[in-house]
């Protein structure tokens, strides 16, 4: 996500930083090239001119000029710009009293409603609320089943009725929210185009008659300029509470991301990154701001950390390490906790630094794949002293995890490093669980 | 002829609006064209996602005329950047027809996209107008990952009258297009389209999944699939040109289909797409019923849009 329009600002950045005083001209000259990426990256037109104005009339200010890095000046000129225009602060869901509390998901034809729909219950649950998924797309064929599926995936009742009214099947489904104990209804309903005034109708009665806490328009990442018209509209009609960004784990530049806050003034929520349902992100807007210009964002990789890798576990893998009994099984599970932390592209991308060196270095899902494949090929025995492999079992663990002899070696071979490093580690302590791939 | 003209203008009636109402209000404001002119013309160009490069592009070709001095009236200026932009996407365009190049039996069409864009719903219209025309029409489910896709396909299958080949959820969507050429062979079918799971670009190991679906069918079928058509919504900006070129580069792509025209987005991202890598826009979608799939003409698209 983002990466390209980072690797840009980066070589615009790098310009910038070039040169020891800046002329009104470098500025400008900067700037264009900050138009043409934000452009490129399908930043309105309209939101784009504002943003430039407003960063040129901030950096020719007597004080950038004449400070002593007035490169570094101009680019947090920018960063701020960027974050302010993303939204000040991140905007969590707001909840009233009232039981059910509805949230109520709009947006065109295939921005991925029921997707989120799944994610957003999966994100509240998590939260210690019980949701209720209702299937309010009574047009698109099979909409409603592929709601069922959903909600079957992720242990979660849906609601449905077809063949009836809109409003009265959430009506419906409030009072049975109410008495089977449900304390949000999360409404997916149909795609729909802006221009559809009939479709736009059915949303205003379906709002004015369950009063959502929250609706929550959902984008495509990869939308172009129009997004703009698209959300415009959706907030006359709505007046919508927030934004629900989808598909930003492709290479969409997300300049829609930028673009809708900035015309609707309404905050972006959260972020779909993934296919599966634990793929939705919190939105923080400096955080964004920061990985875009590619300085990474570092808070939320230790964010996830933590909520991924269980903290008792590693208390007690690093207790292992360093009483030098650290096993394949330990550095199996040592994998595991690393893979529940996502896709290694995405936590390697927000790392600060150079993306470009990273984005070379293709990261090879499958070398994990492949490495526990050869881990579970192993017998107890085996994983608790790697020793006894010798070249008989070598040839049984490589047929059994269909790989080659080569590959269980190289294994082996880096295991035994590991536990190397572990012991000159153990001598200047400190230093905890090391990626060992 | 005409009848699908007026069809295809009602469903760039916004587009129009959007693009052509605003250029013929620039031209008309002013009588001589001049930087702020093409100022504007610019802005309304990249209004429309047709991309920054695309648009210089366009518009210094505009000027050059201008300089020439060919130019002295709006109304020429009107015509002249008409004509720039159907050349633009004519150059690109083979004449032939696909839906007369059928000469294989049966001829498979693989249909791909990312998520969202449309695929399975345009699909179904491609069917009906297939049947239409009198060919036997197969569709093969081979999007299994999706939550109820293949129920969606089914539902279009009975609109349209076209049997369907599927398999239990999560199975192997290259199964399913293998069996899916069998079954039209046994079956004297003369189309076989196949609904691939939406996939993004970028996920190398779904790029990988939709090359081996296509292994399969050439392996059932050799030189199928006969056609790749790869969806496009009308709605993306400057990533459908990557969308176009990672999917080209990973199966091949004979032709776009670019869908949801009906809305207020401009398409104007197929300019940079015929410009750059050279695939033909073949359909057009324009709504959410059996017959809102258009076929594109190039010619027919700018007039309209200029309409």
């Amino acid at each position: 996500m983002f990466q390209e329009i980072s690797e840009k600002f980066d070589g615009i950045f790098k310009r910038l930083r070039g040169h020891g005083k800046l002329s009104e001209k470098n500025i400008s000259e900067s700037m264009r090239e900050v138009r043409r990426v934000l452009l490129e990256a399908d930043v309105n037109y309209k939101v784009v001119k504002q943003f430039i104005a407003s960063v040129e009339k901030k950096a020719v200010g007597q004080d950038v000029l004449k400070s002593i890095t007035p490169g570094q000046q101009v680019i947090k000129i920018i960063h701020d710009e960027l974050a302010g225009l993303m939204g000040e602060k991140q905007e969590p869901l707001t909840f009233s009293n009232r039981i059910p509390g509805t949230i109520m998901l709009v947006g065109l034809q295939g921005s991925g409603k029921t997707t989120t729909a799944g994610k957003l219950a999966t994100f509240i649950q998590q939260k210690g609320r019980k949701p209720l998924l209702v299937a309010a797309d009574v047009y698109r064929p099979a909409a409603v089943e592929q709601l069922r599926i959903v909600g079957r995936e992720i242990d979660t009742m849906v609601y449905s009725d077809e063949g009836k009214d809109v409003v009265k099947i959430c009506k419906e489904a409030e009072s049975f929210a109410k008495e089977h104990l449900h304390d949000t209804l999360i409404i997916d309903t149909a795609g729909r185009l802006h221009v559809d005034e009939t479709m736009m109708d059915e949303l205003d009665r379906l709002k004015s008659e369950l009063h959502p806490e929250e609706i929550l328009f959902v984008a495509d990442g990869m939308t172009g300029q129009d997004a703009v018209n698209t959300a415009k509209v959706f907030t006359e009609a709505l007046d919508f509470t927030g934004v629900i960004l989808t598909k930003m784990d492709g290479d969409a530049r997300g300049g829609a991301a930028l673009s809708v806050r900035a015309v609707t003034g309404k905050p972006i929520k959260f972020l779909g990154v993934g296919e599966k349902y634990n793929q939705i992100e919190v939105f923080h807007p400096a955080r964004m701001a920061s990985r875009i210009l590619g300085m990474g964002d570092v808070v939320s990789l230790v964010e996830k950390a933590q909520q991924s890798i269980d903290q008792e576990k590693a208390a007690k893998l690093e207790q292992k390490m360093m009483r030098d009994r650290f096993t394949l099984t330990d550095f199996y599970e040592q994998l595991q906790q690393i893979k529940k932390m996502g896709p290694l592209q995405d936590v390697l991308s927000m790392l600060p630094g150079n993306q470009k060196a990273l984005k070379n270095m293709q990261v090879d899902e499958n070398a994990l794949v492949q490495t526990e494949a050869i881990i579970n090929s192993m017998t107890i025995e085996e994983r608790m002293k790697p020793h006894i492999i010798n070249g008989s079992r070598r040839k049984r663990i490589a047929y059994g995890s269909g790989t080659r002899v080569q590959d269980v070696n190289r294994l082996l071979n880096q295991f035994t490093m590991m536990q190397k490093m572990l012991k000159r580690m153990k001598k200047g302590r400190g230093m905890s669980m090391p990626f060992g791939l | 002829m005409l009848k699908k003209f007026t069809k295809l203008q009602q469903g760039l009636s916004k587009t129009r609006t959007g693009l052509v109402k605003g250029i013929g209000r620039i031209l008309k404001s002013s009588s001589r064209i001049d930087e702020n002119t093409l100022d504007e013309i610019e802005e309304l160009l990249i209004l429309s996602d047709v991309g920054l490069d695309t648009t210089e592009h366009l518009i210094e070709r505009l000027r050059e005329k201008y300089k020439d001095g060919i130019i002295d009236n709006e109304e020429e200026v009107f015509n002249l950047f008409k004509a720039i932009l159907a050349e633009e996407l004519n150059s690109s365009v083979s004449a032939n027809d696909p839906e007369n190049v059928i000469n294989t039996k049966p001829h498979v069409i693989s249909v791909i996209g990312v998520n969202g864009t449309g695929k399975t719903t345009s699909i179904g219209k491609l069917a009906g107008r297939y049947q239409q025309k009198n060919y036997n029409v197969l569709l093969a489910a081979a999007d299994t990952f999706r939550a109820a896709a293949t129920e969606q396909l089914s539902i279009w299958g009975e609109r349209v009258r076209s049997d369907i080949i599927k398999t239990s959820p999560g199975g192997d969507p290259a199964a399913v297009a293998f069996d899916a050429v069998n079954a039209a062979k046994a079956r004297h079918k003369d189309i076989l389209i196949i609904d691939t799971a939406g996939r993004l670009h970028t996920k190398s190991n779904l790029m990988q999944e939709l090359q081996k679906i296509h292994r399969v069918l050439d392996k059932a079928m050799p030189g199928a699939p006969h056609e790749i058509l790869l969806v496009i919504d009308a709605n993306t900006g400057q990533n459908g040109l990557a969308q176009a070129r990672t999917f080209m580069q990973a199966v091949g792509v004979t032709g776009i289909i670019l869908t949801k025209l009906d809305g207020t987005a401009k398409g104007g991202i197929v300019f940079s797409i015929q410009k750059q890598l050279k695939v033909p826009v073949k359909y057009i979608g324009i709504g959410e019923k059996p017959d809102d799939l258009q076929r594109f003409d190039p010619g027919e698209f700018v007039e309209a849009l200029f309409q």
